[in-house]
């Protein structure tokens, strides 16, 4: 399909938007930093079954809790399980959560406010004051309420936690759609006669991905800290399944006498939270410039 | 502006009728009632205890008797601790919970602002950096690992600061109140450092300087203004947090306040319990949100002159 | 007597793409009592120069790489900061181009004017309000004491440019320096303010430094004039030296780009290719108050090959009434015929149809194409869409609109942002064109470009209409450049239509008042 090359041999290839916000970001030594960080910890999270230094179950009463060692590079817990072993699985649920739940806010939040947003008119007015509601209710309220009713159910959970999340996206979408339908690009589109099916697919959609991938970003830290918070109170993970929220909960009940069963799962969420947070501004800053405008 | 004020009321009555209603049938959804979890209890016995509490009237009708009650501000008698009134419980942990989050926020408005306005005099540059980047510890710290981290260092290891109690040992108020308000600090922190950047690149800050007035009356007299808007706004939502929170900080520092009943009245299904700690909150949470929303529209000249309504 | 004597003024700004030298040994002088204007495009330097003078340009980007600005015996670059803020507002004051963002929106207009007193002077507020409320009468505001309680946003344009310059000589300086402060108002009004601001320097005594882009609105009220490009003075001299004789060619290029002449009227048979009967475009606020009537009963007909040329100032509909045409705004009442077709009853598929029979060129070459499509996909969208090509002859098709329109074809690759704002217009008429459309609406097509650049631009649209017979409406609040394109004119006010006439008729024999204040308003009538 090499039709460009005949007529317009000796075109020089033009540097889209996306390409200067990837250079930019590259400059950004935070943002790589948090970038890399946060692969690594997804890699591990992915083949823990396969690397872990011991299986999850495995338990050893007559070391009981000890600090770390040769054996136990992060240290053992009460019941001699390896702190390095639990942080990983634990790891893997809490990145899921995370991961998973800001999905489903996603893609909730984008169609809702996508819709409101081109659409207008009573159908905006209609689907906007629902999230108004929604979102005066005091949630943190709602969703202890709704754990404690229904049971520990990890569903559940992710539905709860993706139940808040998504009425800010929806509120980014539609203003975001609401802007782009008024510039004047997406006015010759419609003057050139596109459908606007044509039109939201081609020009505002496309428009619309920066700001939607910088909040998606900063959405996974608030979803995992969410979930951390509901562990913490006994009401988001249940053993024997573990978290990091839940194992920072165990470690602060023993703290004074064996604290790297506080320091280290606290370390491994503190850590991942501020790579997606580092990574989630640089995405901000290398996207937020249209390029220069003369 | 009283227009305004009235609307916004009358929108906020709504969502806390919704709030009342889903409370109560979501808790009376759940399987299990208060008293199944006590020692078996003599059928005779149980029937009369349920009908004390009214357990034996039809759902709806159960409804309509609680909203009654609640017009008249009777939040009803606690299943859990019987001869208390859940009124009375609810005040009796009111003022610790309120004294916690004021102090909470005064801390995280103080430290907030200031970092945030510091940092955007000279973005980019270390004056930014440090203050922001310890902002982002405070974010992605939650309050349940800082809180035990501050007690670790402060409390046990430094042996300076007393970790439990509220109001018993001069000093023990202030990690509960640090470990609550630093997460909202460092919102704050950056809330303000991107207002004032906002403003700070605005054709009239120019003029400002164009007058000769120096950086601090620029800043204080003219950015000041616009830059902060964005942090009155946060402050309901912040508000609603600040109250979340202190479930948490309540219950690693042992404080006797709302938080730690409701939390506690959760788990015990405590029917009226839950309910009216639900409402009690939630209504001081839409009514906090919509203060805040009120000085914001207040504060921005424009919107100010849109509800008076007056106009050239 | 000098009052200003910059010598070699070299400013750089260090980025991390590179530094770029803004100014480069830039020399000019304002006398006392005198008008000098520093005339420039955009990227000249010529406001960098001025605002590094008073310090105002924020140093880590911004170096000044040498040079002396003397002012009343004092070097104003070798100043301490301190010394240098007691200059700023006293003794030299400024004023800027955009009123709508230069007031504080957040503090009352008496709390703003009476700052340079009470900071400068050390007035208690009593009296500094007094002076304040004085000098708003004196610079035109109707009620000064009303107005010292309002907020910048209760006031017009016009208005809050008139609050800036009270601001401005509240203390009485000796040097003021306006920056583009005319640009962004309507022509009408641009002409009060220019007035206020000779009549405030006669009876002032103060030294004037005028910015702008615009010969032809200098040329009325500067003494002396100094033509920058790219960072460098190029010519400068009295304005009549200049105009009759310009010496340097960028100083030709821009006085051959002032709009001028009048278009010899083809005679063009009346074919009405576009008939609009009591059109009506009202815009319902949501609350139920008033309705904007954007466009009000307005009847007019639009002739096969002519170019009209639909003029006024902002808030008179004219837009509207393009946009209505289009059919990209809904119309409230009133009725539109496109040779002979109703127009305002079509919808979907047989609306689509008419599209490609008529487009439209908007105002912001930026806005207006998608950031990101390129060129080549910007041009083939509308061929492809109604089928005027298929994917063989796409490129052929594509390489023949970039040629008419000027464009290089090595470009057909690269995104908007990549060209400057001349070219991004190009790419937009290029698209419009594609279509092979029998009527095209030009929104302000160069109202939002240099004066260079807009008279290529006016040329090849020029060419275009002529070489493909298009008919055209032209919009634009600039009647010299109306009058050099249009075969008729149109006038609206208030969404209105006041006017319409021969482009010969309505400059010779205006009908209505408002035109005849439009025609009066015109810059550099007395000048050349």
């Amino acid at each position: 399909m090499n039709t460009i090359a005949p007529v317009f041999e000796d075109a020089e290839k033009g540097s889209s938007l996306w390409h200067d916000a990837w250079l930019r970001l590259r400059k950004n030594k935070l943002a790589l930093f948090g970038g890399s960080v946060l692969l690594f910890m997804v890699v591990v999270a992915l083949l823990t079954p396969w690397i872990a230094p011991y299986s999850y179950e495995a338990q050893n009463l007559d070391l009981g809790a000890s600090p770390p060692s040769a054996a136990h590079w992060l240290g053992t817990d009460i019941f001699g399980r390896d702190v390095l072993t639990q942080i990983m699985y634990g790891g893997r649920i809490s990145l899921a959560v995370g991961f998973i739940a800001t999905a489903v806010a996603l893609l909730i939040g984008v169609t809702w406010g996508a819709v409101a947003g081109y659409v207008g008119g009573r159908v905006d007015a209609v689907m906007m004051r629902l999230v108004d509601i929604l979102y005066a209710l005091p949630f943190m309220i709602f969703i202890v309420l709704l754990m404690v009713v229904f049971g520990r159910n990890i569903l559940l959970l992710f539905l709860a936690i993706g139940a808040v999340e998504w009425l800010t996206m929806a509120r980014i979408m539609r203003s975001q759609v609401q802007s782009l339908r008024q510039q004047e690009f997406v006015e010759a589109a419609v003057s050139v006669g596109l459908s606007p099916a044509a039109i939201i697919h081609k020009h505002v959609v496309p428009n619309a991905l920066g700001p939607i991938i910088v909040y998606t970003t900063l959405t996974i830290p608030s979803v995992m800290l969410l979930e951390a918070f509901l562990s913490f109170l006994g009401l988001g993970i249940q053993p024997p399944a573990t978290s990091w929220g839940l194992l920072i909960s165990y470690g602060a009940e023993t703290m004074e006498e064996y604290p790297w069963l506080l320091i280290f799962p606290g370390c491994a969420l503190t850590l991942t939270l501020f790579s997606l947070n580092f990574l989630g501004d640089g995405l901000r800053d290398a996207l937020d410039v249209r390029g220069s405008k003369d | 502006m009283l227009r305004f004020m009235f609307i916004r009321i009358l929108q906020a009555l709504p969502v806390i009728f919704v709030v009342i209603t889903a409370t109560f049938f979501l808790v009376r959804s759940a399987p299990g009632g208060p008293f199944d979890q006590e020692k078996v209890v003599i059928p005779e016995v149980k029937k009369a205890l349920e009908a004390q509490y009214r357990l034996d009237l039809p759902l709806h009708e159960q409804y309509f008797a609680y909203l009654g009650d609640l017009a008249q501000g009777d939040l009803g008698p606690s299943f859990k601790y019987p001869g208390r009134s859940v009124n009375e419980i609810l005040f009796a942990g009111l003022p610790v919970t309120a004294e916690l989050g004021l102090y909470a926020l005064i801390i995280a408005l103080c430290i907030g602002v200031t970092a945030g306005v510091f940092a955007s005099l000279r973005p980019n540059t270390a004056q930014d950096y440090v203050p922001m980047s310890l902002a982002m510890i405070g974010i992605c710290m939650p309050s349940f690992l800082l809180g035990p981290l501050l007690v670790l260092v402060f409390g046990i290891w430094l042996d300076w600061l007393p970790i439990t109690g509220w109001g018993d040992i001069p000093g023990d108020k202030i990690l509960p109140a640090v470990t609550l308000g630093s997460a909202y600090a460092a919102y704050i922190a950056r809330l303000s450092r991107a207002g004032m950047l906002e403003i700070l690149s605005q054709d009239y800050i120019r003029t400002a300087r164009a007058k000769g007035l120096s950086e601090w009356r620029v800043v204080t007299q003219h950015a000041l203004r616009g830059g902060l808007i964005p942090v009155i706004a946060f402050l309901g939502p912040a508000f609603a947090g600040l109250l979340a929170g202190s479930f948490v900080v309540e219950t690693i520092f042992q404080i006797p306040g709302l938080g730690r009943f409701y939390v506690q009245a959760a788990f015990n299904r405590d029917y009226t319990m839950i309910l009216g700690t639900t409402v009690f909150l939630s209504s001081l949470i839409v009514f906090f949100n919509l203060v805040s929303d009120i000085i914001a529209a207040w504060l921005n000249p424009r919107l100010r002159h849109q509800f008076q309504g007056g106009g050239s | 007597m000098t009052l200003l004597s910059v010598d070699n003024l070299s400013v750089s700004f260090v980025t991390r793409n590179g530094t770029n030298k803004a100014v480069d040994n830039v020399s000019f002088s304002v006398e006392e009592r005198q008008i000098t204007a520093i005339i420039g495009e955009s990227g000249s330097g010529k406001s960098v120069s001025c605002y590094a003078m008073l310090g105002l340009v924020p140093s880590p980007p911004g170096r000044i790489d040498g040079g002396t600005a003397l002012f009343q015996g004092q070097d104003l670059l070798a100043l301490s900061e301190a010394k240098l803020r007691a200059i700023r507002g006293r003794d030299i004051a400024m004023i800027f181009q955009d009123p709508m963002t230069c007031l504080n929106p957040f503090m009352k207009i008496g709390d703003q004017l009476i700052e340079p007193l009470t900071l400068h002077k050390g007035l208690a507020k009593g009296p500094a309000r007094e002076q304040a409320m004085a000098l708003l009468d004196e610079v035109g505001i109707r009620d000064p004491q009303a107005a010292m309680s309002a907020f910048p946003h209760e006031f017009s344009g016009g208005m809050r440019q008139r609050v800036m310059i009270a601001m401005a000589l509240i203390n009485e300086p000796k040097l003021l320096i306006a920056d583009e402060p005319t640009t962004a108002l309507d022509v009408t009004i641009q002409a009060q303010i220019l007035k206020l601001i000779a009549e405030l320097q006669t009876k002032r005594d103060i030294g004037v430094l005028f910015i702008s882009h615009d010969l032809a609105v200098v040329s009325d009220i500067a003494d002396q004039i100094v033509v920058m490009e790219k960072g460098k003075v190029v010519e400068s001299g009295q304005p009549k030296a200049i105009f009759d004789s310009p010496q340097h060619p960028y100083t030709q290029k821009l006085l051959a780009a002032i709009p001028s002449g009048q278009k010899a009227g083809d005679t063009v048979a009346p074919d009405p290719l576009i008939r609009i009967e009591n059109l009506r475009t009202w815009f319902t606020p949501t609350g139920g108050a008033d309705p904007v009537k954007a466009v009000d009963d307005v009847s007019l007909e639009i002739h096969r090959g002519e170019v009209l040329g639909l003029v006024g100032e902002s808030g008179s509909g004219k837009s509207t009434l393009g946009r209505s045409i289009l059919r990209l705004v809904p119309i409230t009442d009133g009725k539109i015929a496109f040779e002979g077709t109703e127009l305002s009853s079509l919808e979907g598929r047989s609306l689509k149809q008419f599209r490609h029979r008529m487009q439209m060129i908007f105002q912001d070459p930026y806005a207006s194409l998608n950031p990101r499509m390129t060129v080549y996909d910007t041009l083939a969208e509308p061929l492809l869409l109604h089928g005027l090509v298929n994917k063989a002859g796409l490129d052929e098709a594509i390489r023949e609109l970039m040629d008419n329109v000027g464009l290089a074809r090595g470009f057909v690759r690269k995104y908007p942002h990549e060209f400057s704002g001349g070219q991004r217009q190009r790419i937009a008429i290029g698209r419009a064109l594609a279509t092979r459309p029998e009527f095209i609406v030009a929104d302000e097509p160069v109202s939002a470009l240099d004066v260079t650049i807009q008279a290529q631009i006016l040329d090849l649209l020029a060419e275009l209409t002529k070489e493909y017979g298009l008919t055209m409406l032209f919009i634009s609040h600039d009647l010299a450049v109306i009058r050099q394109i249009a075969d008729r004119i149109a006038v609206m006010y208030h969404g209105k239509l006041v006017e319409e006439g021969s482009t010969a008729q309505v400059f010779e024999t205006p009908q209505q008042d408002y035109t005849r204040s439009l025609l009066a308003a015109i810059p550099g009538a007395d000048a050349a």
